[in-house]
């Protein structure tokens, strides 16, 4: 059981404490977002790797900021050791232990975290992404991947889990198209609040396809370049109209940019992410996913294998 | 109806410009056609037939505005191979079989047009083309080295062909009949005018392209055998173009015998490729000269060349590509739009009807040592230099591809040289998973900039010949007046092809009034991850070593400063930005500028310049000394030249002349050019043209805001520069009080 101790570290420096703490007073409990897009109970779950503490740090601070009840799964045996570093690890996490809920339970991973999260009426699942070695690239496991493609819920991919809090303070969100489009952009004005983000920028993707004008000479290159200017005028007054419904409140103090961007959709607005360094990406969740779907990616599927940064996918 | 009719108008008014400059471009094509041909061991005819069709059809449904269409030089060694296998020891045969091939490959391009496949090219990485390109090139060198020296039945591989070369010249010398001795001497003057044509800057004569001169000087050398000398001409037959008696009679059919043969699917194959290749490298090259900056339709003319190469074929000729020292010709001699191929092709029919008889003289080593220059314009040790430059790593390229076409064949030799480019980037990355994992990712995204409305381009993971094409639609639909801004810093990987092109991209938008700026590649140097090359090919901003040593025109230049209290600056300058909207610098590519001197309050700019004019073969590299003059307030746009009979052809050709009235002895001597009359009229008044009539002569242009003088196409001497200061000072200070008042 050394590894497990190994893992019952204390925090080498108090001021994260205080740093902490005046975050949680400020910005925890008092949820911004609208009755229907809350996030009332959220579930992670838990390996004892050495990373545990910061992952559970994140859960725990993220549904403190929700004020969401927490669920931790933990696929595997319960034995006395790992119930001991849990606890310890808990404890030192300030107070709102209470509103934490530890399922132990052994099976095939997938499908235990599958069903707990029906079982619980989950509203947003908690995953961690992995770092590809020495490269600031992150990717998703195999079992990470199967859980978002089949979550009946909200998933937020973690590429960086850390014990102390890393400020969010840019918010990306897509602008597509799309009937879901209105509700994840919503939220993302909610998230913005609760974590303290001031800047949101409504991504819209502009396709090829869209345009419908080959270039190939200087006529055709003026007609595309009209056409593309017409597209995104189109574009952002939509997402105005969508903006315009979002309450006040929750667009105060914020930034709010609107950005028309040319490349493939989905895979495009990672690229953008990246690009601007946001901190959080929200996407909606493509309708249907398929075998053809693995085959050819698109959407969703080029942000799984390559995450451009913490990622919230909205069902 | 307005903007049509004015187009219609506007094409009458260029038709003039149009009809000289075919008339230019035919005398080179016609030497060329001929030459071609019979390097390819084709019949003569077949190469004019191709460039009438070519010029036709490709000035019909073209999609490009100056190129000039016709046989092609890397399409010598793939028709050569094509008629000599698949005739199988029966030239004639193969020839028919051969046009079988090329009336299918017009269909594949046809469908690559439609396909757009234009990218086609982009997939090739630069260092393999050129490679291939130098293979073609020696390939043509080692053939028509023997024809230049009297000795057409030389035989043998690429390699054989080589080694045969010294023994070639010490049979000259030892046992070669007065024939073959008389050839070799015609061969040797011919290929010495290819040679120092461009060194002599005379107008009358430069009027006259090279190759025309040959066929010109030897024609008349038969001609003077003829009538004047008492013995018989000393070139046999044998030796001499041969041409059909009634051409439109004799027009061969293609063979479709062997349409299943192996060897037959492979000439398809290759002529494909290699003509495509070709046309859109040399569309590209064109675009840049084009002095109204259009931009072609390179899948437009893709059909447009497979349309005209399967028709050639069908009328007996070769297959039909887009040429680049012809098309420079054009854009030099004034062409502006497609009728000038279709003049070239019409003097050409002409030329057939006319001088039959006197094509017929022509001997075969004057039309070979046209090649043997053009070919080792191919193989120029220029490119070795220019590519050792970019690295090591693109030498190996290099040599690879160049080894493995003359050993097998261009197909093999290309795909080689590809394969090797894609193994070489794996090693430099140590990581293959790099380009499988990213292959087909979309690397590339593009936005709009909200605040400033500049482009932005970002490219992820890695970008090499093998995902460019991506890169380059985004590129492309960038209108070229704008800023546009090329980030790498997400980019593990960017190749010497990609930074190439890059660069051309990065002068187009200067041409045409835009920026283009590639950033996000210092950190790559850093990392080490990356190779050398991509940083030592970026010409953006490099500042070239000096030596320390001046020369002796460097020190006196410097002492002149001194004299003036000018500053001196001897350093290589590219940002030659300031100098492209003169009309002078059109269809010329400036390199750089250098021993610059400057006065104190930096109006006045002296300096050396290097630039060319013309492509490949039709290239020549100037080096001149100008001074470039800021005027506060603005001017008309003019050009000032002295006047001669050039001047006169061009008047005729519709460019206009304006004169100055009450000044008939100026408006004589002089020739004065530009759109506003009216302003020119008003900024020549008495005083200025008595000071042009009293001072030397100058090449003065004006911008606008800004007035180049120029003396010859030369560097000036020292003695030089402190007259054209002079001249310079006491221009401005009078055009400067012109427009005060």
């Amino acid at each position: 059981m050394d590894d497990l101790n190994s893992l019952i570290r204390p925090f080498n420096s108090p001021s994260h404490f205080v740093r902490y703490k005046k975050n949680y007073i400020f910005t925890g409990f008092m949820t911004a977002l609208t009755e229907k897009y809350q996030f009332k109970t959220i579930l992670t779950g838990i390996a004892f790797s050495p990373n545990l503490r910061a992952n559970l740090y994140e859960a725990m601070r993220l549904s403190t900021f929700f004020g969401a009840k927490l669920i931790l799964v933990h696929v595997g045996p319960k034995t006395p050791q790992k119930e001991e570093v849990l606890e310890l690890i808990m404890s030192e996490f300030e107070e709102s232990a209470e509103n934490v809920d530890v399922v132990w339970k052994e099976g095939n991973p997938v499908n235990v975290i599958l069903e707990a999260c029906k079982s619980f009426n989950v509203d947003l699942l908690i995953l961690g992404a992995l770092q590809k070695e020495q490269l600031f690239k992150y990717y998703l496991g195999s079992i990470a991947r199967k859980i978002t493609r089949k979550a009946p819920c909200s998933v937020l991919l973690l590429i960086n889990p850390s014990v102390n809090r890393v400020a969010c303070k840019h918010i990306v969100v897509n602008g597509l198209e799309d009937p879901k489009t209105r509700e994840a952009i919503h939220i993302s004005f909610g998230v913005a609040k609760d974590l303290g983000a001031n800047r949101v920028t409504i991504v819209e993707e502009i396709s090829q396809n869209e345009v419908h004008v080959v270039v190939s000479d200087d006529r055709s290159l003026r007609k595309a370049t009209i056409m593309k200017a017409r597209i995104e005028k189109r574009e952002t007054t939509r997402v105005n109209d969508i903006l315009k419904a979002i309450p006040e409140q929750l667009k105060t103090d914020i930034n709010i940019k609107t950005q028309s961007i040319f490349g493939r959709r989905g895979y495009s607005i990672g690229h953008y992410a990246k690009l601007v360094r946001a901190d959080l990406l929200i996407m909606n969740a493509p309708n249907k996913l398929g075998l053809i779907d693995r085959i050819f990616p698109h959407d969703l599927e080029y942000i799984l294998s390559e995450i451009p940064t913490d990622v919230l996918i909205i069902k | 109806m307005g903007p049509k009719k004015n187009r219609i108008k506007t094409f009458i008014g260029e038709l003039p410009k149009n009809i000289f400059s075919g008339f230019v471009v035919s005398l080179i094509a016609l030497p060329l056609g001929l030459g071609l041909a019979i390097a390819s061991e084709a019949p003569p005819i077949s190469g004019i037939i191709a460039a009438i069709v070519g010029g036709t059809v490709v000035a019909i449904l073209g999609g490009s505005n100056v190129t000039i269409t016709g046989p092609g030089n890397g399409l010598v060694i793939v028709l050569l191979s094509a008629i000599t296998t698949l005739g199988g020891g029966d030239l004639y045969q193969g020839y028919l079989l051969t046009l079988g091939a090329i009336v299918i490959s017009g269909i594949l391009m046809i469908l690559l047009g439609f396909l757009r496949l234009g990218i086609l090219s982009d997939f090739f990485p630069a260092s393999a083309i050129q490679g291939m390109l130098a293979a073609i090139g020696i390939g043509i060198f080692a053939k028509q080295f023997h024809v230049m020296v009297g000795q057409i039945d030389t035989k043998g591989s690429i390699i054989e062909l080589l080694l045969k070369i010294p023994a070639a010249i010490s049979n000259l010398f030892v046992s070669a009949p007065m024939e073959v001795m008389v050839a070799a001497a015609v061969g040797v003057g011919s290929l010495l005018i290819m040679v120092f044509y461009s060194k002599i800057r005379n107008k009358y004569f430069q009027l006259i392209p090279a190759p025309m001169w040959i066929v010109i000087l030897t024609v008349g050398l038969s001609y003077y055998y003829q009538y004047f000398s008492s013995d018989p001409y000393p070139i046999s037959q044998k030796l001499l173009v041969s041409l059909p008696n009634d051409i439109v009679s004799n027009l061969a059919f293609p063979d479709f015998s062997k349409v299943l043969d192996s060897n037959f699917i492979n000439a398809v194959i290759a002529i494909t490729l290699i003509s495509s290749i070709e046309s859109l490298l040399s569309i590209k090259a064109v675009d840049k000269l084009d002095p109204q900056k259009r931009r072609s339709n390179v899948n437009k003319d893709l059909k447009a060349l497979g349309a005209a190469t399967t028709l050639s074929g069908f009328l007996g000729g070769l297959n039909v590509v887009t040429v680049i020292a012809r098309s420079s010709v054009n854009v030099n001699n004034g062409g502006s739009n497609r009728s000038a191929n279709f003049f070239h092709a019409l003097f050409l029919v002409l030329f057939i009807v006319l001088f039959q008889e006197q094509l017929k003289r022509i001997p075969l080593p004057a039309l070979a040592a046209i090649l043997v220059y053009t070919g080792y314009k191919l193989a120029a040790p220029e490119s070795v230099r220019r590519v050792s430059k970019i690295g090591n790593e693109q030498l190996l390229i290099f040599f690879i591809t160049l080894f493995s076409t003359i050993a097998t064949n261009l197909i093999t030799g290309i795909l080689i040289g590809i394969l090797t480019t894609f193994l070489i980037h794996i090693i430099i990355n140590r990581s293959l998973s790099l380009f499988l994992g990213n292959a087909l990712k979309p690397n590339v995204l593009m936005f709009k900039e909200g605040d400033k409305g500049n482009y932005y381009v970002s490219v992820k993971n890695f970008c090499s010949f093998l995902n460019f094409y991506k890169l380059k639609a985004k590129l492309d639909a960038i209108p070229e007046d704008k800023e546009a801004v090329v980030d790498f810093s997400m980019c593990d990987f960017v190749d010497h092809t990609v930074m190439e092109s890059l660069n051309a991209y990065q002068q187009t938008f200067m041409r045409k009034g835009g920026n283009f700026e590639v950033i996000g590649l210092d950190a790559h140097e850093a990392d080490s991850v990356h190779p050398f090359a991509i940083r030592k090919i970026i010409p953006f901003q490099t500042i070239i070593k000096v030596d320390k040593n001046l020369t002796k025109r460097q020190r006196l230049i410097s002492e002149v400063a001194k004299d003036f209290t000018w500053s001196y600056e001897p350093k290589k300058e590219r940002d030659v930005s300031f100098l492209y909207d003169f009309i002078y610098f059109e269809t010329k590519q400036i390199k750089h500028v250098y021993n610059q001197l400057f006065d104190q309050e930096k109006e006045l700019n002296l300096f050396d310049i290097e630039y060319s004019e013309g492509e490949f073969i039709a290239k020549e590299v100037i080096r001149s000394t100008m001074l470039f003059i800021k005027i506060d307030g603005a001017m008309p746009v003019f050009t000032l030249d002295k006047e001669g009979f050039l001047e006169v052809i061009y008047q005729w050709a519709g460019f206009k002349d304006v004169d100055i009235e009450a000044h008939s002895d100026f408006s004589k001597r002089f020739y004065l050019r530009g759109e506003d009359e009216e302003g020119i009229r008003r900024l020549f008044t008495d005083e200025l043209v008595l000071f042009f009539e009293s001072n030397p002569y100058y090449h003065v242009e004006s911008n606008g805001d800004h007035l180049i003088i120029k003396n010859k196409e030369r560097l000036a001497s020292v003695k030089e520069i402190k007259m054209i200061i002079d001249f310079g000072l006491r221009l401005k200070t009078i055009i400067q009080k012109q427009l005060v008042c």
